[in-house]
C-alpha cells in the first residue's frame, strides 16, 4: 500500500469540524436573547419590578402567564422549524426544500380551515392533529410528485413544491373566500407570537418532542440522506425511516402553524448555514440547527416587538426579510462555488 | 457464497436478466464484463436487494435475500453502486463511520472505532479524514467509498464500475487495492468492469454477460480470447500476448 501514496500532500486535519468556540458563543447569544425577550413589552416587567414587588404581583403574573410562554414558544418553534427543514432536506436529498417550499404548510393550513368549517369548536389538540395529518398527506404527495417527475436540476425540486403549494393554497383560499373565513386564513399565514399565553401555546412542546425524536434517529437520517441504495446496503429500512421523517416534519409544521402561524424561510436558511459551518452529519448538525433556529426566531421576534413600539408587526414579516436576504446570500455563494 | 438460481428480471416487458443461475464467492476477485445494457448492474441490484426478481431466488450464505433482514445481509454483503453522487456535505470520517452502521446501529463501540481506523489507514485517507467529500478529487472520493465498504467488514464486496471517471493512475490504484483486499483481507470481490484488460490483469475469474444472460464464465485467461470477446461485445477484438499476459486490442 505504501507505494500508492508516497507523499500525502495535505496536512492532517481534525476528524470532525467542531467549532467549540462558536458553539459556546451561539449558546450564550440564545440565553441573552431569551432573557431580553422576557423583559420586552408594553407592561413594565423588569428584574427591578419583579424584585421590588410593589406592583402587587402584576409583573410576576405577566411574566408567568405571557412572557415566559412566549419566549418558550419562540425557542421551541425556532428550534423545531429548523429541524423540520433539516429532516426534509435529508428525505428529499435537496438543500432547497422545507415545509413551506414543498406544499406541506399549505396542506396543513387546508386542514386547519377544514376543522374550522366542519367542527368549529374543536379543541386545539384536535386542530393540531388534523393539521398534522394533512401535513403528512402533503409530505407524501410531494415525495410522490418528486419521484414521478425526476427533476435533474436541484432548484427545480422546490419549484415543483412551490407550485404544489400554490395549487393547494388556491383551493384553501377559494373555500375561505366562499365561507367568509379569509380573515382567519390571513391570520394563520402571518406568523406571530403575540397571542401566545399560558394555556394556549403548550402544543409547541410536541414540536419540541419531535426534535428529540429527530436527534435519536439522527444517524438514520444521515444515512438516508446518502440515498436509497446506500441506506439499503447499510441494512436500513429506507421506507420506514422516510415515514418517521415525514411524521416529524408534519407534526412540527402543524404544531407551529396552530400556535403561531406560518414562519417562512427558517427551515431553509438555518440548515444551510449549519451545513456550511459543520457539514450534514445530522447528529452533529441537530444541536446547531436547533440553537441557531431558536436564536433567529427570538431575535426576529424582539425586532418585531420593538420596531414600532408599542405596536407589534408580524414576526413572519421580519423572518421573511431576514430569511430572504440570507437565502439569496446562500444561493449566490453556492453559485460561486460552481455547484 | 452468493447464489442466484434461475433469476429473471423484466422491466416493462423487456427481459433485463434472463434466467441466470450463477454463484460467486469461490474466487478472490471476479470481474463481471459485458456491453452496456447486458444486465450487469441489474444483477448487482438483485443481489443487493434493491431490485426484486420476477422469478428465481438469490441467496447469500444460504440466506434468502428476499426474506432475510436487511441488517443481517448488510453484515455479509457490501454493495457499492456506480455514480455515488452524495449531495450531503459529509467528511471522509463520517462516511467511513456509516460503514459500521449494520453493526453499531449508530452507537459506536471500541471495536467499531478500530474498524474505522483500520479502514482509513488501509486506504491512506488519514490526511483527508476531516475533508468534506466535495473537496476531494475523484480518486480520493472513490477511496473514501471503498473505505466505507471496508469498515462494513463483510465477506462479500460488490463494486459496480469502481473505475468510472478515474484517470489511469487512479484506475490502477483502485484495482491494485481490490486485489489486495482479496489477497490480504480475504474478501470476495465481484466487480463490474468495462476495461477487459483490467479484468484480465486483476481478476481470477471473468463472467461475461450479454442480453441478460451469462455467456462466458471461466478463469480470466480463458475468457481473453478473440472469439469469446467478439461474441460478448459484438465487435472484433484482437488479443495479443504481451509479456506473457493477454491484452485485448479494441481500438479499431
Amino acid at each position: 500500500m505504501t507505494a500508492l501514496h508516497p507523499q500525502p500532500t495535505s496536512t492532517s486535519t481534525p476528524a470532525r469540524p467542531r467549532r467549540t468556540g462558536a458553539g459556546v458563543l451561539v449558546g450564550v447569544l440564545l440565553a441573552v436573547l431569551a432573557v431580553a425577550s422576557l423583559f420586552i413589552g408594553v407592561s413594565d416587567v423588569s428584574p427591578v419590578s419583579l424584585l421590588s414587588g410593589d406592583s402587587d404581583g402584576t409583573a410576576a403574573f405577566l411574566l408567568v402567564a405571557s412572557r415566559i410562554p412566549r419566549t418558550v414558544a419562540l425557542v421551541l418553534a425556532g428550534a423545531s422549524l429548523g429541524i423540520a427543514g433539516l429532516i426534509m432536506q435529508m428525505l428529499v436529498r435537496n438543500k432547497f426544500v422545507e415545509p413551506s417550499t414543498t406544499g406541506v404548510t399549505e396542506f396543513a393550513t387546508l386542514g386547519m380551515l377544514g376543522t374550522t368549517v366542519v367542527v368549529p369548536g374543536m379543541a386545539v389538540v384536535g386542530k393540531t392533529a388534523v393539521a398534522a395529518v394533512f401535513g403528512l398527506v402533503g409530505t407524501w404527495v410531494f415525495l410522490r410528485v418528486v419521484r414521478a417527475v425526476p427533476v435533474r436540476q436541484l432548484v427545480l425540486v422546490p419549484l415543483v413544491g412551490i407550485m404544489l403549494g400554490g395549487v393547494v393554497g388556491a383551493v384553501t383560499t377559494f373555500f375561505a373566500y366562499r365561507l367568509d373565513l379569509l380573515q382567519s386564513l390571513m391570520q394563520w399565514s402571518q406568523g406571530s407570537f403575540a397571542g401566545v399565553m399560558q394555556g394556549r401555546y403548550e402544543f409547541v412542546w410536541i414540536a419540541g418532542a419531535m426534535v428529540v425524536v429527530a436527534w435519536v434517529a439522527a444517524d438514520r437520517f444521515s444515512v438516508i440522506g446518502l440515498g436509497e441504495e446506500f441506506a439499503t446496503n447499510l441494512g436500513l429500512d429506507f421506507r420506514r425511516v422516510v415515514a418517521v421523517g415525514m411524521v416529524v416534519v408534519a407534526v412540527i409544521t402543524a404544531a407551529v402553524l396552530v400556535t403561531a402561524g406560518l414562519i417562512p424561510f427558517l427551515g431553509l436558511v438555518v440548515p444551510n448555514v449549519v451545513s456550511l459551518l459543520i457539514g450534514d452529519n445530522v447528529r452533529r448538525a441537530i444541536p446547531w440547527v436547533a440553537v441557531l433556529g431558536a436564536v433567529l426566531v427570538v431575535a426576529c421576534d424582539i425586532v418585531a416587538r420593538t420596531v414600532r413600539f408599542p405596536y407589534e408587526i408580524p414576526l413572519s414579516v421580519v423572518v421573511g426579510v431576514v430569511g430572504a436576504v440570507l437565502f439569496l446570500w446562500l444561493l449566490l455563494r453556492r453559485r460561486s462555488r460552481a455547484h | 457464497m452468493i447464489a442466484l438460481e434461475g433469476v429473471t428480471k423484466r422491466y416493462a416487458g423487456q427481459t433485463v436478466v434472463d434466467d441466470v443461475s450463477i454463484s460467486f464467492g469461490g474466487e478472490g476477485v471476479t470481474a463481471l464484463i459485458g456491453p452496456n445494457g447486458a444486465g450487469k448492474s441489474t444483477l448487482f441490484g438483485l443481489v443487493g436487494r434493491l431490485v426484486r426478481p420476477d422469478a428465481g431466488r438469490v441467496t447469500v450464505d444460504g440466506l434468502d435475500v428476499a426474506t432475510t433482514s436487511s441488517q443481517e445481509l448488510a453484515r455479509r454483503l457490501a454493495v457499492l453502486r456506480q455514480d455515488n453522487h452524495v449531495a450531503a456535505r459529509l467528511t471522509v470520517h463520517d462516511l467511513v463511520e456509516f460503514g459500521r452502521f449494520p453493526h453499531s446501529r449508530g452507537r459506536l463501540t471500541v471495536a467499531d472505532r478500530e474498524h474505522i481506523e483500520r479502514a482509513i489507514a488501509y486506504l491512506e485517507l488519514d490526511a483527508y479524514r476531516g475533508r468534506f467529500l466535495d473537496e476531494l478529487s475523484g480518486g480520493q472520493r472513490q477511496r473514501a467509498f471503498i473505505a466505507m465498504v471496508l469498515a462494513q467488514d463483510t465477506e462479500y464486496v460488490l463494486l459496480d464500475e469502481p473505475l468510472n471517471n478515474l484517470d489511469l493512475r487512479h484506475m490502477t490504484e483502485i484495482m491494485r487495492l481490490v486485489r489486495e483486499m482479496a489477497d490480504q483481507l480475504g474478501k470476495r470481490v465481484v466487480t463490474v468492469l468495462h476495461d477487459v484488460n483490467f479484468a484480465a490483469t486483476y481478476a481470477d475469474r471473468i463472467v461475461a454477460m450479454r442480453e441478460g444472460r451469462v455467456v462466458a464464465d471461466a478463469p480470466a485467461r480463458e475468457v481473453m480470447r478473440p472469439e469469446v470477446l467478439a461474441a460478448v461485445y459484438d465487435t472484433t477484438v484482437d488479443v495479443r500476448e504481451i509479456d506473457g499476459r493477454p491484452v485485448a486490442l479494441y481500438y479499431g
